[in-house]
């Protein structure tokens, strides 16, 4: 490296003032979003007093939003539909993503490529053909509507990175194994997939957010107030026409984000090398 | 590769077993591997492939919700073609994708270069950065809608405290501002997706080529222009893809913030379809603005493909 010896006020110039000022951007509305929560409504609708702060913290809006809606009831169903959606498209993913990786057979190239251009696919574009078809097939208002959707985003996306992944694994294990005389099933299963798990925490933990983060869908399956997800539910059901329920719409929010924070807060790292890993090749 | 010659070795395995025809056959690379994408390949082609075949059907059809379609060729695109509000969703479009990807752009490559140095805490800060892009953006938005609340923004209570404006602006309730708002709020959203890629993408360049340049008297503006720049095209190129198909495309924000107003000014493609197909319950005309979408999205990224092609210098 380099090495230019730099005062602390160039180095603030560089660096600080300009993180600082982003990290203010990045983070006010999560703050905006807790502050809001916790204002009574007097001070809420209140144009006079200095809105950046809260006076009198209260919890009404939190126990009204979790007594008066269906709220726990929606974060039970985003929980459910985020995970049952998250392992179909891992199971699917490592069933296109193994073979199209570590073999060489007619037509891989061509279905590297389908799937590549599914995962380009805009959700607008399938969301009325899908509606018809959900509804033809009776599936409107069940949660079954969205599990059997969201794979639809995530499968391509998680065989992608999976690819990536498995690429990078050295062939000499399963060799010996196929010489040992393991069956190409037996040597995926017991020698392969196990090597795989940092790759799967990062397809896995990608997949989960997005599913939780999917709308489009979820707003045209999901009408009914008890299969609904909690953006759907908070932007369907504290807005009521005109009159916004604010202090519960900001709680809704928070509530909803912590679960997904937490969650990535865990596993940041392996979320982070899901993210640059179609970008960047290491 | 091993293939079909594999019994061979496994007669001399410690736990040699008798494989049938039909095992031999599956062992065989080429069957195996189809058996095994057949399943997802067959998920995928039900419902990605067959609703977009049936999408192109439906838009061919006048086709009111909940009732039998009657076939009318080209109507629909013609009636968008026609259509005034169809040209100004069409420009909507472009100027929301256009200026938001350019703000992530430069403000994502400026946060990685900043991001590029060694400082306290760098993991912690990355994490938070990320929060935008992990939050549900539904839910993250409802936040942006109190910010921009026309009686009790927090923006126009600072500029009524600094004596800038009083009340302060309409920021959803005047067009150039709803569509200003929704690209601030779409970058918000964006650019730690940049900023976190690009990041990676210099960690990758070697400090060899930064020193090299610096001996031959590269100045740090120099240094950017002939080494990063070139180097990290590859990257910008991509997440400039990913970046430009999921804003072109993009729903949710507008849905949330303004749904498509103030009189249509800030409506996007996705939006003006789901309101004549849901809203209005034109299926088959619905079907043919989500359609519309695809060949201006296919000029955008040729036009970048040419511009920002990673082998060009």
């Amino acid at each position: 490296m380099i090495v230019e010896r730099r005062g602390w006020t160039a180095r603030s110039l560089k660096l600080w003032l300009p993180l600082g000022a982003f990290m203010i951007f990045t983070l006010f509305p999560f703050y905006w979003m807790a502050v809001t929560s916790l204002k009574p409504n007097s001070e809420l609708y209140n144009r006079k007093i200095m809105p950046l702060i809260v006076y009198h913290p209260t919890l009404k809006h939190y126990v009204d939003l979790l007594s008066e809606t269906n709220f726990l009831l929606w974060t039970w169903n985003t929980f459910v539909v985020a995970v049952v959606s998250t392992a179909i498209s891992l199971v699917f993913g490592v069933m296109l993503a193994y073979p199209l990786a570590r073999m060489r057979f007619a037509g891989a190239a061509l279905i590297s490529f389908a799937v590549a251009a599914t995962y380009l696919v805009p959700q607008p574009l399938l969301f009325i053909p899908l509606a018809d078809i959900i509804n033809q097939l009776g599936l409107g208002d069940t949660l079954t509507s969205v599990i059997l959707t969201y794979p639809t985003l995530l499968v391509p996306f998680c065989a992608w990175l999976l690819m990536g992944y498995f690429r990078s694994v050295p062939h000499e294990l399963e060799d010996a194994a196929r010489i040992d005389g393991a069956t190409r099933l037996q040597t995926m299963f017991k020698v392969f997939l196990p090597l795989c798990i940092p790759g799967f925490i990062s397809a896995g933990i990608f997949a989960f957010t997005l599913a939780q983060n999917e709308f489009l869908y979820a707003l045209i399956f999901l009408t009914q107030t008890d299969v609904r997800t909690v953006p759907v539910g908070a932007i369907s059901e504290l807005v009521k026409g005109d009159v916004f329920y604010w202090g519960q719409l900001m709680a809704a929010a928070l509530l909803g984000s912590v679960p997904v924070a937490i969650i990535y807060s865990f596993f940041v790292e392996h979320y982070v090398a899901g993210l640059t890993a179609g970008a960047v090749k290491q | 590769m091993m293939s079909a010659s594999a019994p061979t070795f496994a007669a001399a395995a410690p736990r040699p077993r008798r494989r049938s025809a039909f095992r031999q056959w599956t062992e065989r690379e080429g069957v195996f591997g189809w058996l095994m994408v057949i399943p997802p390949l067959l998920f995928l082609l039900a419902l990605v492939g067959y609703p977009f075949i049936y999408g192109i059907w439906l838009s061919l059809q006048d086709r009111p919700v909940a009732r039998a379609g009657t076939f009318v060729g080209l109507a629909n695109f013609v009636a968008d073609w026609k259509d005034p509000v169809f040209w100004q969703v069409t420009q909507n479009t472009f100027v929301y994708t256009i200026a938001a990807t350019l703000l992530k752009m430069v403000g994502g490559l400026g946060l990685a270069l900043v991001m590029n140095q060694e400082f306290k805490f760098k993991n912690t800060i990355r994490a938070l950065m990320l929060l935008p892009f992990i939050v549900p953006t539904v839910l993250s938005t409802i936040a942006w809608m109190w910010i921009l609340d026309p009686a009790f923004s927090i923006i126009n209570w600072l500029l009524r405290y600094f004596e800038i404006a009083n009340p302060g602006p309409s920021w959803l309730g005047n067009p150039h501002l709803a569509m200003l708002s929704l690209i601030i709020v779409n970058t918000w959203r964006g650019l730690p997706f940049y900023a976190i890629t690009l990041l990676a993408g210099l960690q990758t360049i070697s400090p060899d080529l930064y020193e090299a340049a610096t001996i031959d008297g590269a100045s740090a503006w120099d240094r950017f222009r002939y080494v990063t720049l070139p180097l990290l095209r590859p990257v910008i190129f991509i997440v400039t893809m990913f970046s430009v198909i999921f804003t072109f495309a993009d729903f949710q924000l507008v849905y949330v913030l303004t749904r498509g107003g103030p009189a249509n000014a800030t409506h996007l493609y996705a939006t003006y379809a789901f309101d004549v197909a849901m809203g209005g319950g034109q299926l088959g005309m619905g079907a043919s603005i989500a359609l519309a979408m695809l060949p201006p999205l296919a000029l955008i990224i040729f036009a970048m493909s040419i511009y920002m092609k990673p082998n060009k210098t």
